[in-house]
């Protein structure tokens, strides 16, 4: 599906309505800024341009402190994402559990790449800095979900109970 | 109260979440429900176990048996053998080294001679979401006597004599630390708890507040008393799911009992904590980023004096403290000094939490006192290299951290020693790489990491990072020179030198060593081998696009 007329996609005034009441659940407290940009990116798995601007009015700061904010963090995103966000690690305890086998071949499975979101809007592959399940390397994040010890069948099993 | 003739515990800790202990346990409870033996067993869901990588991990008390790799077939095996019928299951049992349990038989000598669990001595044995459990434990009992009989420069200079050091990474005394905000005047001051832990190859933090969150909590507000801080912080990074739930359960439940709030135990003194999430950010575990990131900012690291300890969060004197050094204040508290002391070397006392890695046969956490040698660690603990391959390269402290060779490996780990031969007690993260790995390939691995992770506000950092890693990857594809090599060398040394934080300055730290260590192995490429047979012409025409050097 294409991404602009994916429904997911559509910022319509009852989502600016949302996002207007967050940010005034914060109003005046610049400091939560990066929480409510979390609140606010669950709504549609990313940050629109017209939404940061309703946060910032609401957080009385300017546009442009909440755009450098919300393009800083690795897990806010300002660019539509598919419904479900891969995160995977390459860091060096991954690395040498052949975590880079396993990341190419769900990519080519995919039929994607890093920072890609697939045709169907399903997922989007994004790195992520080491998530701290080195004992059970190679893993990947898939939303709030963790999964180790993956090879490529029981993580192509995981992806399909995705949709 | 109930009592049970038998204990389950099932390991809820994050790595065993991810090989699908939930089902594990619900399976157990249904059968043992099934069964009517609700009244007699009890089935608690603890922190990690330690044997992480044979998870999911299950272990039935009095007598300790320690169940690995249990999958819902081998859950029903458990219960109706050993549960029903009172005969563990021999087949199913963990035979590593690796967990904290006690065992009634089957006491292996060398296992209690080399780990002491003092951090983690709850971690396991207790539920994490009852903070009961914590209570029973002698749990806010020392909280309540410090406040009750111990002044503040009493804490202070406790905490100063146990030798106490953060081990987050900078190694810097904890006493000092908390005494220079003790000394200084202002109408509010903070602890912030560093939970944003993202060293490649650490999640100690991770299995502490997944494990027992009540610990950091009763240390944040005893290191609220010593400096007069009544309020804390626990900022927890944003992909710690389940332990940013762990900690506000806990603290929740702190605060109904009055254990967080206003005058705890009739004292006087007021401690309230809250949670502060990140959003995907290495940098952030520089405690001014740090800073920055709870303020609603960019987590970038700001220049330094001023220190946060006198100007922090809001301007205001605020003490920036790892997860696992405050989890050390209780116990130094609670078994004093001298105890404290006898752990460990004169120079770090205390005991140190070890993260293993990579190719050891037995991956895990160990809590450990500090001085113990590496090869006792991979060797012993660790059970050797898997697949019988044999060693190559240990990275200590994370990504950061120096790369030892074989004829390193009997260095003692501690602050003082690892530095001797360039490398870093850092978080305590061990890497182990095995000799089917190239040094070359790794290190393309790990500058990838210091080249995602860079936030872009340094400019040697920002292009560095993307130059070493450019460097690495043309000797990786036999395309780079010894000038190529020289100059990547004396890039990282000026970054060292020229960046604001840690993410800067370390990159020389892995570098400097593969280059002493391994420099036979680096001169073949040069002459286009890779006596591994990893690297090859193409080697990294498969990255995706996030890995294309910037511009």
């Amino acid at each position: 599906m294409n991404q602009m007329t994916n429904p997911a996609y559509q910022i319509d005034d009852n989502y600016l309505d949302q996002v207007e009441k967050i940010a005034k659940q914060h109003s005046g407290r610049a400091e939560d800024l990066v929480l409510v940009l979390h609140k606010v990116q669950a709504l549609k798995n990313y940050l629109p341009r017209t939404a940061l601007n309703v946060v910032a009015k609401g957080l009385n700061v300017s546009e442009s402190h909440v755009y450098g904010v919300a393009t800083y963090y690795s897990m806010l995103s300002t660019k539509p994402r598919g419904r479900h966000i891969i995160r995977i690690c390459e860091s060096a305890p991954c690395h040498v559990q052949k975590a880079r086998e396993l990341i190419d071949a769900m990519l080519e499975h995919l039929d994607i790449e890093i920072g890609g979101t697939t045709k169907d809007g399903r997922f989007t592959v994004e790195t992520t800095s080491c998530l701290g399940l080195c004992a059970v390397a190679p893993v990947v994040m898939i939303d709030d979900k963790v999964y180790g010890n993956l090879d490529r069948d029981t993580l192509f099993e995981v992806l399909t109970k995705y949709n | 109260m109930e009592f049970y003739r038998a204990h389950v515990l099932v390991c809820g800790g994050s790595p065993c979440v991810t090989l699908g202990c939930k089902a594990v346990r619900e399976e157990i409870e249904r059968l043992v429900k099934e069964k009517r033996l609700e009244r007699e067993i009890c089935i608690i869901e603890t922190g990690c176990l330690g044997a992480c990588e044979e998870g999911p991990i299950v272990v039935v008390y009095p007598d300790g048996t320690v169940y690995s790799k249990v999958n819902i077939d081998a859950a029903r095996e458990i219960v109706n053998e050993h549960l029903v019928r009172g005969r563990p299951v021999k087949r199913l049992q963990y035979k590593g080294k690796l967990t904290s349990v006690s065992r009634t038989e089957n006491k292996s000598k060398d296992y209690f001679q080399t780990q002491k669990r003092v951090v983690l001595e709850n971690v396991g044995l207790i539920n994490p979401n009852n903070i009961d459990d914590y209570i029973l434990k002698d749990g806010y009992k020392i909280l309540e006597e410090t406040l009750d009989h111990l002044s503040p420069e009493e804490v202070v200079n406790t905490i100063k004599r146990s030798g106490l050091r953060g081990r987050g990474g900078a190694g810097f005394p904890t006493g000092t630390k908390l005494g220079v905000t003790a000394r200084t005047t202002a109408d509010q001051k903070y602890i912030v708890c560093n939970a944003d832990e993202g060293e490649p190859g650490t999640y100690k933090d991770r299995i502490i507040m997944e494990g027992d969150p009540h610990k950091i909590l009763e240390g944040m507000a005893l290191c609220g008393y010593a400096v007069g801080a009544t309020k804390g912080y626990v900022y927890i990074r944003g992909e710690y799911y389940q332990s940013i739930a762990t900690i506000r359960t806990a603290i929740e439940q702190a605060r109904e009992l009055g254990l967080l709030g206003t005058n705890l135990f009739d004292s006087g003194f007021d401690f309230d904590v809250e949670i502060k999430e990140g959003a995907g950010s290495y940098v952030c575990g520089e405690e001014t980023a740090l800073i920055q990131s709870m303020e609603g900012k960019r987590g970038e690291a700001t220049q330094k004096p001023p220190y946060p300890s006198t100007s922090g969060l809001w301007g205001k004197p605020t003490v920036v403290i790892n997860v696992e050094t405050v989890a050390n204040i209780v116990p130094i508290l609670k078994h004093g000094v001298d105890w404290y002391k006898s752990l460990g070397t004169p120079s770090s006392s205390g005991t140190k939490i070890f993260t293993l890695s990579g190719n050891v046969n037995n991956r895990g956490l160990i809590e450990v006192p500090m001085g113990i040698p590496l090869r006792e660690i991979i060797y012993g603990i660790g059970g050797g290299i898997s697949g019988g391959r044999s060693f190559k390269m240990a990275q200590i402290g994370g990504t950061a951290g120096g790369c030892l060779s074989e004829a390193q490996l009997d260095t003692p780990l501690d602050y003082e020693n690892l530095q001797t031969v360039g490398s870093s007690l850092g978080s305590g993260a061990i890497l182990v790489v095995d000799d089917s790995h190239c040094i070359v390939d790794v290190a393309c691995s790990m500058l990838n990491f210091f080249a995602h992770e860079s936030c872009g506000q340094c400019t040697p950092c920002r292009e560095g990072t993307s130059r070493l890693l450019q460097t690495f990857r043309k000797l990786s594809e036999f395309t780079a020179t010894k000038e190529d090599l020289d100059l990547a060398i004396k890039l990282a040394r000026v970054m060292q030198r020229t960046s604001l934080c840690a993410s800067g300055q370390s990159p020389i730290m892995p570098l400097e060593g593969i280059m002493q260590n391994f420099a036979s192995e680096i001169e073949a490429h040069l002459n286009q081998e890779c006596p591994a047979g990893v690297c090859h012409k193409s080697a990294h025409k498969t990255l995706g696009k996030e890995a294309v050097i910037n511009g």
